[in-house]
Order: C-alpha cells, then sequence, then structure tokens
C-alpha cells in the first residue's frame, strides 16, 4: 500500500469510530448538564449538573430502578431458559436416534427462516385467551423455543463432541440427564457464551412485544420506559431525558467492552438475527 | 440373544431424544406455530375491538386491503428505507471486511476498529430513537447548534419537517445500526476461504481487484444470499425506530409496514383482521422473495457445476 491511500484508509476506519463514539458521547456529557445549557450551546465537555438531573428525573415518575428490575429478571431468565432448553434439543437430536428425527430438524431449520414478529396479531390473540396479557410469561417462555440458537448449538457440537466421551462416562454407570449437565454443558461453554450474549441483548432492547402486551407501568422494562422520555416532559427537561437514556445505554456498552471477544471474533455466524 | 437385548436397550436409550427435544416443541407449537395459524386465521374474520365474536369473511380482507392506500404506502415506504440503508451497509461492510482480511497484522488497532463498528448494534433501538429525536431537535438540538456554530446552516433546520431528510436519518441509523454486524459476518465468510487461491492467482499475476472479484465474491456468494436474506426480513419489520422517532412522519414518510400492523390492531378501533391480513401478506412477501433467491441461487451454483 501506497502512503497516500494508507493514510486515506486510516481517515475512513477513524471516521468511522468516530461515528460510533460520538452520538454516545454527547448522550453522556449532555446528561450532566443543565437543561438550558444544552439547548443553547453545543459542547462536548460534561458539565456539573448529573445529580440534579438524576433527582429531576425521579421526581417525574421515571421509576429507574424498577426498569432495571423487571429488564433485568426478564432477561435473565430468558437467557438461562433458552439457553438451557436449546442445548437440550440441540444434543438430543445430535446423539440419539429416533423416528421422524430429520423432519424434526429440518422444522427447526425453516423456523429460523420465519420471524415471529410477523406472527403478532395472533400471538397477542392468542395470549388474550389464555389470560396471559400484563404478564411476563409471553415475554419468557417463546425464547425456549430459539431454533437459531438450536442450530447454533447443533453445529458446535458437531465440531467438538465425541461419542467415546459420552460411552465412557455411560459405562462409568451415569445417567443421560448427568452425562448432559456434567459433560455437555461444561464443553459447549463458549458456545454458551456467544448466544448467551445475543440472547441477553436481544431480550433487553425487545420494545415490540412488552408493548403489547404489558399494560401495567409497574411492569414496564426498560426500553418502554425509555419510550416515556418522548414524551412532553421530558422534551423540556433535556438533561433529565439524557440522563435516562444514558442509564438504559450504559448497561450494555459495559457488557459489549467484557464480552466483545465472543462477538467479534467471528465465531458467531451461525447466530445471526435478521 | 444377548446382542438382542443390546438392540432393544439401545432402542429405550433414544427414548431420551423425545424427552429431550420435546420443551422445545412443546413451546414452539403454543408460542410460534399456533400464533401463526392463528394469525392467518383471523385475517379471513372480521375480528376488531374488544369483540370475541366474529364471522368469516373469505377473502373479503384480501381484496379490500388493495384499496388501501396507506397499505401501499406502508410498503413501499419500508423497502425504500431498507434499500437506502441496505445498499451502502452492504457495500461498506464488504469493502471493510476485504480490507482487514487482506491486509491482516497491517492495521493497527484492528481489534478497537471492529468493536467499535458494531457497538451501535447492541444499543436499544428505542434509546438510540429517542437520541436521534434530541439531536436532530429543532432549534434546540445538538447537531443545529453545532452546524450554526460552525456557519453550515444560517438558521436551524428542521429536520423532521422534510420528507426526504426523514428518511435519509431512518435510513442512516439503520446503516449505522448494522454494518458493523454485517461486516463481521463477511469476515468470517472470507476467512473461510482457502488462502491456497490468493497465492495461486497471485503467482498469475492477479491484483487485488482480481482476487476479490473473481475469487472473494464468488466463494463468497452463500454468505452474501445469507446476509440479505437475513436483512431482507428484518428490513421488512422495521418499527421501533421510525415509530418512537417520528411516529411514521411527516405526512406517513416512514410509516412502515410493521407500524401499520401495529397500529391497526392497537390503535383507533383496533382492526385485527385488517392487521392480520397486512401480517399474511407480508409473510408471503418474505417467503417469496426468500424463495426465489434461494432458487436463482440453486440454478446459478448448477450451471456452473
Amino acid at each position: 500500500m501506497s502512503k497516500v491511500l494508507k493514510g486515506l484508509l486510516y481517515a475512513l476506519l477513524i471516521i468511522l469510530s468516530i461515528l460510533s463514539i460520538f452520538p454516545f458521547w454527547i448522550l453522556f456529557v449532555n446528561a450532566t448538564r443543565a437543561s438550558d445549557q444544552i439547548t443553547q450551546v453545543f459542547s462536548l465537555m460534561p458539565s456539573n449538573f448529573l445529580f440534579k438531573n438524576f433527582d429531576s428525573l425521579l421526581s417525574q415518575g421515571f421509576d429507574v430502578y424498577s426498569g432495571f428490575r423487571n429488564s433485568i429478571f426478564i432477561s435473565t431468565t430468558t437467557t438461562i431458559l433458552s439457553l438451557y432448553f436449546s442445548a437440550l434439543t440441540a444434543y438430543g437430536f445430535k446423539v440419539y436416534n429416533f423416528k421422524f428425527k430429520r423432519y424434526l430438524y429440518v422444522v427447526i431449520i425453516l423456523s429460523i427462516l420465519i420471524p415471529p414478529q410477523l406472527s403478532i396479531i395472533g400471538f397477542y390473540q392468542l395470549m388474550v385467551k389464555m389470560g396471559l396479557t400484563n404478564s411476563y410469561i409471553p415475554l419468557i417462555v417463546p425464547m425456549i423455543a430459539a431454533p437459531a440458537t438450536v442450530f447454533f448449538f447443533r453445529q458446535y457440537l458437531d465440531s467438538i463432541l465425541h461419542k467415546e466421551l459420552i460411552e465412557a462416562a455411560r459405562i462409568d454407570g451415569a445417567n443421560e440427564l448427568y452425562v448432559f449437565h456434567k459433560i455437555v454443558m461444561p464443553l459447549i461453554q463458549p458456545a454458551l457464551a456467544t448466544m448467551g450474549i445475543f440472547t441477553f441483548v436481544v431480550s433487553w432492547n425487545d420494545f415490540f412485544t412488552p408493548l403489547m402486551i404489558i399494560t401495567s407501568k409497574s411492569k414496564y422494562t426498560l426500553p418502554m420506559l425509555i419510550a416515556l422520555l418522548r414524551g412532553e416532559v421530558y422534551m423540556v427537561d433535556y438533561g433529565a431525558m439524557y440522563l435516562g437514556l444514558s442509564l438504559s445505554v450504559i448497561p450494555l456498552i459495559i457488557i459489549y467492552m467484557l464480552f466483545s471477544k465472543y462477538i467479534i471474533d467471528g465465531t458467531t455466524l451461525g447466530s445471526v438475527k435478521g | 440373544m444377548s446382542e438382542l437385548t443390546d438392540k432393544t436397550r439401545l432402542k429405550k436409550r433414544d427414548w431420551y431424544g423425545y424427552l429431550f427435544i420435546a420443551p422445545f416443541f412443546i413451546v414452539y407449537t403454543i408460542f410460534h406455530l399456533m400464533p401463526i395459524l392463528n394469525t392467518i386465521f383471523l385475517s379471513f374474520t372480521d375480528l376488531w375491538g374488544f369483540n370475541t365474536e366474529y364471522t368469516f369473511v373469505g377473502f373479503k380482507n384480501y381484496i379490500d386491503i388493495l384499496h388501501n392506500e396507506l397499505f401501499f404506502k406502508a410498503f413501499i415506504n419500508t423497502l425504500i428505507v431498507w434499500g437506502m440503508n441496505y445498499l451502502p451497509q452492504i457495500g461498506l461492510a464488504l469493502f471493510l471486511a476485504a480490507l482487514f482480511v487482506s491486509n491482516h497484522d497491517k492495521i493497527r488497532g484492528e481489534g478497537m476498529f471492529k468493536v467499535l463498528f458494531y457497538m451501535p448494534n447492541i444499543i436499544t433501538a428505542a434509546s438510540i430513537a429517542i437520541l436521534f429525536i434530541s439531536l436532530f431537535a429543532s432549534p434546540n438540538g445538538s447537531i443545529n447548534l453545532l452546524l450554526v456554530d460552525l456557519g453550515i446552516l444560517k438558521e436551524p433546520f428542521n429536520f423532521y419537517r422534510d420528507v426526504t431528510v426523514t428518511r435519509i436519518i431512518v435510513a442512516f441509523i439503520g446503516f449505522w445500526m448494522w454494518y458493523g454486524k454485517t461486516m463481521i459476518i463477511l469476515l468470517a465468510g472470507m476467512k473461510g476461504i482457502n488462502p491456497n487461491l490468493y497465492e495461486a492467482a497471485e503467482i498469475d499475476g492477479a491484483n487485488n481487484r482480481k482476487k476479490f472479484t473473481k475469487i472473494t465474491l464468488p466463494l463468497l456468494k452463500p454468505i452474501l444470499l445469507f446476509v440479505f436474506i437475513t436483512n431482507f426480513a428484518g428490513g421488512m419489520r422495521m418499527f421501533d425506530i421510525p415509530f418512537l422517532l417520528t411516529d411514521g412522519g411527516p405526512n406517513y414518510a416512514v410509516e412502515t409496514i410493521s407500524m401499520f400492523i401495529y397500529k391497526q390492531a392497537f390503535t383507533g378501533s383496533q382492526n385485527f383482521y385488517l392487521a392480520s391480513t397486512a401480517s399474511v401478506y407480508l409473510l408471503m412477501f418474505v417467503s417469496l422473495v426468500t424463495f426465489v433467491l434461494f432458487k436463482l441461487f440453486d440454478d446459478k451454483e448448477k450451471e456452473g457445476k
């Protein structure tokens, strides 16, 4: 590469990096500034109104704590259940031979291609009939059937699981569930980590489903609370609004920075969500 | 005799297969399959509001909706905004992936760049929408203040009153949130290409562009197809960003199909019959495009062999 070309490429990479950081930078900076500062002067430097904004945010009924609690509960439960049952399903397909196995697996592959949101009306009406509106069950339980996760685990098992390992454990008298819990689950830990992050983030960020299902404010998830920030009160009190947004963004950035290697190294091909 | 018991024991163990996959299929049937069937079912009824009774109307909804201007507008909008986001997205992602693969270990901070490019993808879309409302607010949003400060604008510009500008902002957010992820997927695909092919091409005197068009692109086709299909299916369901950003405005410029479905079902007179009909059309459209692409791709593969 010539020097000029190299310079241009670095310029592009740096511009794109700034593009990734800039909106969040303004977000965090403005969370520390007073509303009249924000609306009058553009600045990239923090100010000292953080705590005042926090008081003002809470006083307007923006219950951050309950939003966090609800979202953490939903996302954690969803992730654990989804990982466990997806691994169980993938393992079931991997080691046992049973009738219709091939066809059932084809069903899983095909269902990856059908996005659940397209059946949202039927889903909603069904939940009404089952009396599950304003409940977390419709947000958590459906994720037990995560076809893309099953597919990813199956691929992973194909590449690392040797039948001898299972046979050896069986000869030692281990029952089938024991083998799955004590041998298979530890073995697929990297795959669990990768899919765990995706599942958690997808569940944490979901807005559409809770918007339909949840009606009482005390059960609102964080994205639903965030949507309230669009209301008139906050569009005047910019400082409080930016702080509310920051609070929703910071946990994700921390999780991402901790686990980014599981995402970035490209082993996540099978996990893509549209 | 002993062989026989061995066989029956094996069979007995294989029952665990059903046991292990049962939770998936039970949940799938109740929470995924039944909603799909129910949606299709409702599209043949006249269910609306809080009614629990309905009558069958056959294909009436499917014909009626074709006279619904907003439905068409939403359909076209969704395609336009998706196209405006996808084309630059795939272009940049391909370029960056090729750059990182062919200059591996030569670009300083490669890992950091990848982490940063991917980052917007993990942030809650709702948060990003609210952030962009306030950044581009008029007259006092940060972008207006900045552009006036820099002398680029004489006076604040009302971004969200302009059809084209609003579409560009929505498309930009999609582009910005997804190019990093697309790049990572393409990178994974490119890493899977046998390096010997490039070496052989180099010996034959091929330059970088030749290598890219004659080796990388053809071998990357399955991945490109995969990216296109998942991206398309995702783009056709676009909801959070345009819904929160301008609620579809100005003048329905970014009203998407998903928003049409949502609004029909959950606002006004709650026309579930119309919402489910629109859903089935959307489902058919996405399936058709996917099917045609697979078919085209498959035939071309066969011709090539």
